[in-house]
């Protein structure tokens, strides 16, 4: 696969949110607001580009039997030093995120892209899959985060400066928090706005191939999974 | 020739348990490495969130000992909510104490018990209170939190005579606290709480307005 594709792949025709579905429990769990979106976004970047690479560093390597397990270990290794990275230089964001940020371990994306494309590529374009997967997964992340907040907060990035320490904020606020429609931060509204999201994609796909009139690829949502 | 393949197959077998025993052995390195470099930073972090915690609870209130260690356990799960021991932190302005920051636990949430941080002075008057932890429906039991708006600050120089304790109550029970809108569960387990830390103090008074203990811990 040439870079433009890996790249492509993560973005748009494979993108981990929108058509894999992969990794939906944080991503609806942590979309809040920008900030918790995007601090997410780069720590599952960060472990994904760093596992991709180790898994195709070892991957020819490994018998059958263990292969999974070692995949595991990589992830869970990688992902504790990202914890204790951010407790120790970013402690706002790790306070923030809590729980979500061990269980980047159990993110179904990790292990797929190990055993599915990082396994049997080169280091440098495990390495760079890894960050187009992540960019996608983090773009996802942090428009549904801007939308949640804008709605239920009133403000974009509102969060931002506490997350990072820095004594004064540097979002926008819309209008006042008080009068946010409450449903976009529930737990409810992440389904329904991920929904609509995937709506809108579908939508626009479903345009370009009648206006291309090519049959579009099957890239049902879901489908890669099954 | 049976030999031959049962030898092949465990030396498969050595060898994948040796490939994940070196695997295993790098993470581990890895941790441990990361673990080295962040640690002093990671306690760093932690000592400078909890001490701007006690400088919001305390607000003006002026101290200059080391309150992260001058702290005694309470275990008062009637009154704390929580059976687990309870830190009590003491402010000390050359060497008088000027007030206690207690841990308090509100049960009665609406969902899951609420984390409380009361600061109490001396003279059994509230210097203020802070939620540090809940679960509390965002939009509406948030107005807990300070950002959401300054509902906790009306607590600030009430003591357990004032009001008395038969209104020590949200308005809805017959008390003097206003709920607020959309919620009435969290601002009650709130203020039960409260109450119950200025009980706890009253009972613990003099514990806790001892001087700081001389054995100095290892």
């Amino acid at each position: 696969m040439t870079p433009g594709a890996i790249l492509r792949n993560g973005l748009v025709t494979q993108n981990p949110g929108l058509v894999q579905l992969l990794g939906l429990c944080p991503l609806l769990a942590v979309s809040t607001s920008l900030g918790s979106g995007l601090g997410l976004g780069l720590a599952t970047l960060a472990v994904l580009v760093a596992s991709n690479a180790a898994v195709a560093v070892v991957g020819r390597f490994l018998p059958a039997e263990i292969r999974i397990a070692v995949f595991v270990l990589l992830v869970a290794s990688l992902v504790t030093a990202v914890e204790l990275a951010l407790a120790a230089w970013v402690p706002g964001l790790h306070a923030a995120l809590g729980i979500f940020l061990p269980l980047i371990v159990t993110n179904c994306l990790l292990l797929a892209r190990a055993e599915g494309f990082a396994s049997r590529q080169p280091p440098h374009l495990a390495a760079l899959d890894g960050f187009a997967m992540g960019a996608g997964f983090l773009l996802v992340l942090v428009t549904l985060g801007s939308v949640r907040e804008l709605l239920g907060h009133g403000s974009v990035g509102g969060d931002i400066h506490s997350l990072l320490g820095w004594p004064a904020p540097v979002g926008v606020t819309v209008f006042d928090g008080r009068h946010g429609l409450l449903l976009a931060i529930l737990p409810p509204g992440a389904f329904i706005l991920l929904g609509l999201l995937l709506a809108l994609r579908q939508w626009h796909r479903a345009r370009r191939a009648a206006t291309t009139s090519e049959p579009a690829p099957a890239t049902t949502p879901g489908a890669a999974r099954a | 020739m049976a030999d031959r393949a049962d030898e092949r197959s465990l030396w498969r077998a050595a060898r994948a348990a040796i490939l994940l025993a070196a695997v295993a052995v790098a993470g581990f390195g890895l941790v441990a490495l990361v673990h080295e470099a962040t640690r002093d930073d990671i306690a760093a972090a932690a000592h400078a969130r909890q001490l701007a915690r006690f400088r919001e609870v305390l607000a003006a209130t002026r101290f200059d000992n080391d309150m992260l260690a001058d702290v005694v356990e309470l275990r008062d799960p009637e009154l704390l909510g929580t059976t687990a021991p309870a830190h009590a932190w003491r402010a000390r302005l050359a060497g008088r104490p000027v007030a206690v920051v207690l841990e308090a636990v509100a049960p009665g949430g609406y969902s899951g018990p609420i984390e409380l941080l009361v600061a109490i002075a001396p003279d059994g008057k509230l210097i203020g209170v802070r939620v540090t932890g809940h679960h509390e429906t965002p939009g509406l039991g948030d107005a807990i939190e300070t950002h959401r708006s300054n509902w906790i600050e009306r607590f600030r120089g009430r003591s357990l005579g004032d009001p008395p304790p038969a209104r020590w109550k949200v308005r809805k029970d017959g008390g003097d606290f206003d709920q607020f809108t959309g919620a009435t569960i969290t601002p009650r387990a709130v203020v039960g709480a409260v109450s119950n830390a200025l009980a706890c103090f009253t009972r613990h008074r003099a514990e806790l307005l001892a001087p700081p203990a001389t054995i100095v811990p290892p």
